[in-house]
């Protein structure tokens, strides 16, 4: 794509402005890996079928434009249709590299182990941009991937193109060497383990270690600033957290955690910022931005656990009775309740996990969604009045939707924080307050 | 196709849902001016947990 990132900022809007045309002009050029998925593929099958009954010469031209770009490059145009699918998908996905444009991308080290060939490091530029394979790895569409076969040799070795096809229902990636294809897989992954495991700086994982450090120079300066002038009134940086400890002290922390906070409200803190920065560098279009990583399942996953673990390791002898032994309830409904309520000790935090994953990736899609509407209207770069409607379609969409992923970034790290602080504190609640009814 | 029709009627849902807490919240503003601060951070985090269900359906139609 002509500017990998997120499309989510009104700079990158602004810009697209100018870049559309000439970038919808270029986009034929531009060489890229793959992306035939199986849904393209139907398509190709369905659409010369479609052909042939409609009388419409430009489609021809356009697939025969298409089939001669085909050994340079595969263009996103399937049938003169632009096919936003993937580049969505790219988008929002994790990868070993940050790309800006075209063969330009920010290269990010990668640590892949294997059985067979132990640790492998390098940075993820040696790949080539999937030119070239490294020690058995190669890089997809900006994801490192391994060939199973044995015998593809190790080293540095040129490669051909990497193609998907569908085989029962799974996508299988293959590559081309010296006339034979080797299928090529992914990482392990928490119920997909593979021949191998990627310990990669990517980028969500850059993204992270940035905002760590960014939390930490921030918090380090206020904290600095307290110790210097205690009464004083706050200045500069100071001036900017206050408000938001204060807010987050009267709202979440006091009235959820009560006696309680002391012990819990640095975690309270930490996860509020932490998915408050992460939601807001995830919006920046362009590096050190442009990543995902709220909107990756594995991440919200580890906030959700740690929530989970801190709940149910402070939890009082009330909150595992409520759970176990409903005080108040017939003997024949606990039996009902019990099982309900063991349930709920799981629901509780993969709610957290889902909600924080889908709000931040279901807006990253509709931003992208309303960009690609461009190059649908535009017929990726032939149709310039098309393109034209298309950004006036898209321009004011993409702004509204940013001011609405504004809002989401403060309101979903204020409902994970409080929800967090909601769990904790019913489960640490003492008799004495029990009365109050939480539940 | 299927998972279009999903996602479409989850939005329904949470439409009706979103509708209710937003005009019961401006009943209970218009009743108690004083509270409405109250009542609107209660009224974004309720909004939250029905926008959650609608995302719930479209991340399984986007599946």
């Amino acid at each position: 794509m002509f500017l990998n990132v997120k499309f989510s900022h009104i700079i990158a809007v602004v810009c697209m402005m100018s870049l559309s045309f000439t970038a919808a002009a270029q986009h034929h050029g531009e060489s890229h890996n793959d992306h035939g998925t199986p849904t393209e593929q139907h398509q190709t099958e369905a659409g010369q079928v479609e052909q042939q009954h409609s009388d419409s010469t430009a489609g021809h031209v356009v697939a025969e434009e298409h089939g001669a770009q085909h050994e340079e490059s595969e263009s996103e145009l399937v049938n003169g249709k632009y096919d936003p699918k993937p580049m969505i998908f790219e988008h929002i996905g994790n990868a070993n590299e940050f790309h800006l444009w075209g063969h330009t991308a920010i290269p990010l080290p990668c640590l892949l182990w294997s059985k067979e060939d132990g640790l492998t490091t390098c940075l993820s530029s040696k790949f080539e941009h999937g030119h070239k394979a490294f020690n058995r790895y190669v890089l997809h569409n900006g994801v490192v991937k391994r060939v199973v076969d044995p015998s593809f040799p190790t080293g540095e070795v040129s490669i051909g193109h990497i193609t998907t096809t569908e085989v029962e229902k799974a996508e299988v990636d293959s590559l081309e060497h010296e006339g034979k294809m080797y299928a090529i897989e992914k990482a392990s992954k928490i119920g997909a383990f593979t021949s191998w495991y990627d310990f990669s700086i990517s980028k969500n994982v850059f993204t992270m270690l940035l905002v760590g450090l960014l939390l930490c120079l921030i918090f380090f300066s206020v904290a600095k600033a307290y110790a210097r002038g205690k009464d004083k009134a706050p200045r500069g940086l100071q001036g900017f957290i206050e408000p938001i400890l204060v807010f987050l002290d009267s709202e979440v922390i006091q009235p959820m955690l009560g006696d309680r906070s002391t012990k819990f409200a640095p975690y309270i803190y930490v996860v509020f910022f932490f998915i408050l920065f992460n939601n807001l560098i995830g919006l920046i279009p362009i590096f050190p931005g442009g990543s995902n990583v709220t909107g990756n399942i594995s991440t919200t996953m580890v906030l959700a656990l740690f929530t989970f673990l801190l709940t149910n390791l402070n939890g009082n002898r009330e909150y595992w009775g409520h759970i176990f032994n409903m005080p108040g309830v017939p003997a024949v409904l606990k039996l009902l309740i019990t099982p309900v309520e063991i349930i709920g000790v799981f629901t509780k935090p993969i709610s957290l996990m889902i909600r924080l994953f889908a709000n931040i990736t279901a807006g990253h899609i509709i931003i992208l969604n309303l960009v690609s509407l461009i190059f649908v209207f535009g017929k990726a770069g032939q149709s310039i009045a098309g393109a034209g409607a298309g950004i006036a379609l898209a321009v004011p969409f993409t702004l509204f939707m940013n001011v609405i992923e504004l809002v989401v970034a403060l309101i979903q790290a204020f409902i994970f924080s409080i929800l967090t602080a909601s769990y904790i504190g019913a489960a640490t609640e003492s008799h004495h307050h029990a009365e109050d009814g939480h539940h | 196709m299927y998972g279009a029709i999903g996602a479409g009627l989850a939005a329904i849902g949470a439409g009706i849902g979103i509708g209710q807490i937003g005009g019961h919240a401006m009943d209970a503003i218009a009743r108690q001016p004083e509270a409405v601060g109250d009542i609107r951070n209660n009224m974004l985090i309720v909004a939250a947990f029905v926008e959650a269900v609608a995302l719930f359906a479209c991340v399984i139609a986007l599946l």
